[in-house]
């Protein structure tokens, strides 16, 4: 079973606390953006076979959001972050580059 | 080939079963190909049967990184319907399951094809709302379906508890010809018809790369060396996403895994395959007296081919409820399967941003179904390098133009 860490109340929640909310960090579109762009924004997923960065919610804990970077081949989760980021912070790369190095994730890595 | 038949078993009996043939050679690729077709699954295997037949192009090799049928064509739980509300979905999969209907006969070889009719209970007045609504839009499509009674429901399937303490049935959408089908057959039958007119299966080889040149494909790069050719298709399932990046651009899926589970055999008590939508569970009893079930996907990205227990408990807790007689079954096997899922939980059949790549994916946790009518109509999409009338709906195009067809709100649980 997956566990991930809630970092804004630190409890380490089974899977079955927590609702997977879907690939993180897209870029939003709004009004006046490009079929192209809301194409990419509302559907375009990286969907990697390895590291994904995620967004899950404590659902049945404190209700809070938050992001995950996890490797979708292994299950291995490398660390939690807060939710009001559009990259993961510092160390999380550096979890995620001690484990896998050479991953990239969009235009950032 | 060596055709299947009774005197043919009467032949091989009498000299003790030496003289039967390998169903399908082994050989080692060529240099080039007319089209090659990465993925041995049903859909890929599917379309060169129909490059073959319908459009005479078999100089054609289909790769595939295992073994054949090993990806969810061997792991799915088999159910055959084409009860689907939006038109182009009931066009495609009626066009499947009619040709399931004689799938043995085409082939020489027994696909087990059962059309012992397919039941999806409404248990919310929301639900037969939306199965009444499906009933007329089927009419419309000349698919046979009907909406029946609690009473008829319990007729047909006795063993189920129609007046369930949380929901309790309220009728079913019952389409008689709907039913199952053996999946390792359909996907060993192709196989052999394939190699039967000459094309390659070449199993153990992993495509690595995809070769392009000014916006047109090349040919592959494998475990097995390059490999030219002057169209290719994807057929790939969970694994879209990556071998579409091979070739330089992404896709609306992502890739979940999606689980099922038999029992031990018991004696004959279902002769009819029931979905429970609402409560999250399917169930029908194969030939060997197995029940077969399944429920829905697990919630997160995942290529492990193995899926989360609760999933499993969940689907067992609502059939434990339809179906009180299996409270004290053993479980002999689980497994999962990496299931494509699109937004609009259609497939997607199309050109791509490469000229001469064509995809075919998106089927997610219900295109058993679909194998011969996805065949049908990718083989004419590569063959023509343009969509016929099957496919036309379902180009990648239709996400830009918001051009869905959606069948998420048709079927929680979309088998
Ligand atoms: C548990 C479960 C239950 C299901 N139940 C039903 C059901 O009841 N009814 C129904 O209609 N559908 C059902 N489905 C869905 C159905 O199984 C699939 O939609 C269908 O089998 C997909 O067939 P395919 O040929 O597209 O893919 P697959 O059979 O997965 O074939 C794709 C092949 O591509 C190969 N491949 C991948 N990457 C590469 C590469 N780089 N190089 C070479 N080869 C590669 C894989 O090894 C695989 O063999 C279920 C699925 C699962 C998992
Ligand atoms: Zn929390």
């Amino acid at each position: 079973m997956l566990i991930l860490h809630c970092p804004y109340c630190g409890v380490d929640a089974d899977e079955t606390e927590l609702a997977a909310g879907g690939e993180a960090h897209l870029k939003r579109f709004g009004p006046g953006s490009s079929d192209e762009e809301f194409e990419g924004y509302l559907f375009g997923r990286e969907n990697p076979r390895g590291v994904h960065l995620e967004r899950w919610r404590h659902a049945h804990g404190c209700g809070k959001w938050f992001h995950a970077a996890r490797c979708t081949a292994t299950l291995e989760v490398f660390g939690t972050y807060s939710a009001q980021v559009t990259e993961p912070p510092a160390e999380i790369r550096e979890a995620i580059t001690a484990k896998r190095p050479g991953w990239s994730w969009r235009e950032f890595s | 080939m060596q055709r299947y038949s009774v005197f043919a078993v009467a032949r091989e009996a009498l000299r003790f079963h030496k003289g039967w043939e390998r169903a399908w050679a082994s050989p080692e690729p060529k240099k080039k190909y007319d089209v090659i077709i990465i993925g041995a699954g049903g859909h890929g295997l599917a379309t060169a049967y129909y490059l073959g037949m319908n459009h005479g192009i078999r100089n054609v090799a289909v790769i595939e990184k295992g073994w054949l049928g090993g990806g969810n064509t061997g792991r799915n739980t088999t159910i055959i319907r084409s009860n689907y509300l939006q038109d182009p979905s009931a066009a495609i999969y009626e066009k499947a399951r009619s040709l399931y209907e004689t799938m043995s006969q085409d082939l020489n070889y027994n696909v087990m094809f059962s059309p012992r009719g397919v039941m999806m209970l409404a248990q919310t007045e929301h639900e037969v709302r939306g199965y009444k609504r499906t009933a007329h839009a089927n009419s419309l499509q000349g698919v046979s379906t009907e909406f029946i009674t609690p009473e008829r429901v319990k007729e047909l399937c006795p063993i189920m508890e129609i007046r369930g303490p949380r929901y309790p049935v309220l009728g079913a959408l019952w389409q008689a010809r709907g039913g199952t089908a053996r999946h390792d057959a359909v996907a060993w039958g192709y196989a052999r018809a394939c190699s039967a007119m000459g094309m390659d299966i070449i199993q153990k080889c992993e495509v690595t790369g995809i070769r392009t040149e000014g916006g047109q494909v090349k040919g592959v790069s494998t475990s097995k060396g390059e490999i030219d050719c002057d169209k290719l298709a994807i057929v790939v399932a969970g694994h879209s996403g990556q071998v579409a990046e091979m070739a330089g651009f992404r896709l609306p899926i992502e890739s979940l895994a999606l689980q099922a589970l038999v029992s031990e055999p018991i004696k004959p008590c279902m002769d009819v395959v029931v979905m429970a939508n609402t409560v999250h569970g399917y169930m029908s009893q194969s030939d060997k007296g197995e029940m077969v079930i399944g429920g829905g996907t697990d919630g997160f990205n995942n290529y492990t081919q193995r899926g989360s227990f609760h999933h499993i408990e969940e689907t067992v807790r609502a059939l434990v409820e339809t179906f009180p007689i299996i409270s004290r079954l053993k479980m002999l096997r689980q497994w999962g399967g990496i299931v494509d899922m699109t937004g609009d939980r259609s497939p997607i059949l199309s050109k791509t941003p490469v000229h001469n790549i064509f995809i075919n994916c998106g089927w997610g946790t219900g295109g058993f179904k679909a194998i011969p009518g996805s065949g049908w109509a990718m083989a004419e999409l590569v063959a023509k390098g343009e969509p016929g009338p099957l496919a036309a709906e379902f180009g990648l195009n239709r996400f830009r133009e918001g051009r869905f067809i959606d069948e998420s709100v048709a079927a929680g649980v979309a088998h």
